[in-house]
């Protein structure tokens, strides 16, 4: 492991007790929920993680407890690191703390989580959906969540399957 | 049929000015079918007169569900997903993807291999760069600008309908490797491009660099400064024009980025202005790096002889039991891969282009996200079109360089 990165592990191992794994030269750090917003904070201002790269999120589901994990992707430009935080979430009322305090970008990347995969980011200041339509239910990255598809209308049958589009039962 | 409804300012109200409630300024829609939104994008503007209060971008507009799709496909054939989300980096998108399986399951590329790909993003990155910039001179009225461009771009898609058969949605690079070796005429073809080209960006820049008019409707309009952009998760030509030199073929050179010599053009201002110069000195740049990867084009094999993860070659199916076993399998089933998590970026013409890719020890990916650069680039919107005219907006929003594929995903 690079010796800013270690450094970065046991300082999050210290204040956080964090734990952490180590893939084909990635690190991730596993940091709890109330945890997260001080963590990245500590890693912008003291560890100069300047961007960050990707936020996201997977579910394992049928498991529950934790049942996803959200995932921050760091980019140190100075140093040339990234680093990979990890937050596992409970599958029930699944919440994690806003973290657009910390990156301006978390805001659209929060939305976007909240959407696909029902993750509250409690404090977000416009928790609105980002892709899916206002009005959609379900969210669509969970695993439970099923691969559908859309019956195509011809002219011959196509009062045959408008019945059957979801709009009809409304 | 769906009746027309009322647009109501109560889910806005958080992010429009108190006078925008009292009818003080006004809220206009800007698109989805707008020409200068460069596809379905949808901006509520709040207009105070001709001045843009704010400026709220509303996406999703084009979202086909690329990241679900993934997940049910087989890592062989989840990659004609990619192709489909910046369709003008098509081979960009292939690159990404195949680094990030290529690292999951620890796969080499042969050295050959690594410079076709080198070549061709390159190809592909002047091509992006020539959309955007003949649709960013025709959102500032230059309309010539516009039919030059897509007349060069013309060549590298004949050359990519060379290599792979397809003008666009290539899915040329694959894990491993490339399909195929290029064909005989592929290297008369990119010196062809490579001759040609230099003085038609010199005649781009004679249209518009010094332009009087451009000067105008460019310099000074929508600053970001390197914080704001950093905190917004802003890369490529955008970061590069704050004065942040990053560049991952510099910072993190993968496919034999490093033994290229070129430069990675920075600018200070921040303005439409920088932003445009980056993006005509990257043609040059891109030009450098493919000249140096013709001319110490290796040869050898195109793909790794890891028959686990790359299907045998045509030829062999017919003489060779294991080879149509294998032809079968990764076809079928696919390979698998480790129950593990990486991330992997690439430099797209737009900024950084990552994959997380996590496997559960299947021959499906767990999970697929592309953190498209379009994305995060779109979020500063608001922040620096704020306190400008109309036309203005259009000039920044050409001039952010955003793709509607690569944003909705």
């Amino acid at each position: 492991m690079d010796t800013k990165l270690e450094t970065i592990v046991k300082t999050a191992q210290a204040k956080f007790g964090a734990t952490y794994e180590e893939f084909r030269g990635e690190v991730h750090i596993f940091v709890g929920s109330e945890k997260i917003v001080e963590a990245l904070t500590l890693l912008r201002d003291n560890h100069q993680f300047e961007l960050l790269s990707a936020l996201t999120a997977v579910d394992y589901w049928p498991q529950n407890s934790p049942r996803f994990h959200v995932i921050y992707q760091l980019s140190s430009l100075a140093n040339n690191v990234t680093v990979q935080i990890r937050v596992p979430v409970d599958g029930d009322q699944p919440k994690v703390p806003t973290t657009t305090s910390v990156y301006d970008v978390s805001n659209w990347r929060e939305r976007e989580v909240a959407d696909m995969f029902g993750i509250e980011f409690e404090g977000h200041p416009d928790p609105r959906r980002i892709l899916m339509p206002e009005d959609w239910k379900g969210h669509p990255l969970r695993k439970d969540y099923p691969l559908g598809y859309e019956e195509p209308q011809f002219t011959f049958n196509f009062d045959e399957i408008d019945v059957r589009k979801p709009y009809v039962k409304e | 049929m769906a009746q027309l409804e009322e647009v109501d300012v109560g889910p806005y109200r958080h992010l429009v000015s108190e006078r925008a409630i009292s009818g003080e300024t006004m809220l206009l829609n800007m698109g989805p079918q707008h020409p200068s939104t460069h596809g379905v994008l949808r901006l509520l503007l709040e207009l105070d007169g001709e001045t843009v209060v704010n400026a709220i971008p509303d996406i999703g507009y084009l979202h086909t569900g690329v990241e679900k799709n993934m997940e049910a496909k087989t890592y062989l054939k989840a990659e004609v997903m990619t192709d489909r989300l910046d369709y003008m980096n098509t081979t960009g998108n292939n690159l990404a993807y195949c680094m990030a399986v290529e690292k999951l399951v620890d796969l080499d590329v042969p050295p050959r291999a690594q410079a076709i790909r080198v070549i061709l993003t390159e190809l592909q990155r002047i091509a992006s760069h020539l959309v955007w910039l003949g649709a960013f001179g025709l959102d500032l009225a230059a309309m010539s600008v516009f039919l030059y461009c897509f007349r060069e771009r013309e060549i590298i898609l004949d050359i990519l309908e060379m290599c792979s058969g397809q003008r666009m949605m290539t899915t040329y690079i694959r894990p491993g490797g490339i399909w195929r070796d290029v064909p005989v005429e592929f290297e008369a073809a990119v010196r062809n491009f490579l001759k040609i080209f230099p003085k038609r960006v010199d005649e781009y820049e004679a249209l518009m660099t010094k332009n009087p008019i451009m000067m105008d409707r460019l310099v000074g309009i929508g600053k970001l400064d390197a914080a704001t952009a950093l905190s917004h998760g802003v890369t490529g030509p955008m970061l590069r024009a704050s004065g942040v030199n990053w560049d991952l073929r510099k910072a993190r050179p993968y496919m034999g980025y490093e033994q290229y010599n070129f430069n990675v053009p920075t600018r200070t201002e921040g303005d439409t202005f920088a932003r445009y110069i980056v993006h005509i000195e990257e043609f040059r740049e891109s030009m450098k790096i493919i000249e140096q990867a013709l001319n110490k084009l290796p040869m050898g094999p195109v793909h790794s002889d890891n028959r686990k993860f790359v299907p045998p070659p045509r030829s062999e199916i017919g003489v060779s039991m294991e080879s149509l076993i294998h032809h079968f399998k990764l076809w079928t089933e696919g390979f698998p891969a480790p129950k593990a998590s990486i991330y992997s970026a690439v430099e797209s013409p737009r900024g950084e282009l990552g994959v997380f890719l996590e496997g559960d020890g299947g021959p499906k990916p767990y999970r697929v996200h592309m953190r498209t650069p379009s994305f995060d680039n779109l979020s500063v919107t608001n922040k620096i079109t704020q306190g400008h005219l109309v036309a203005d907006l259009v000039a920044i929003l050409a001039s952010i360089d955003i793709v509607l594929g690569d944003i909705d995903r």
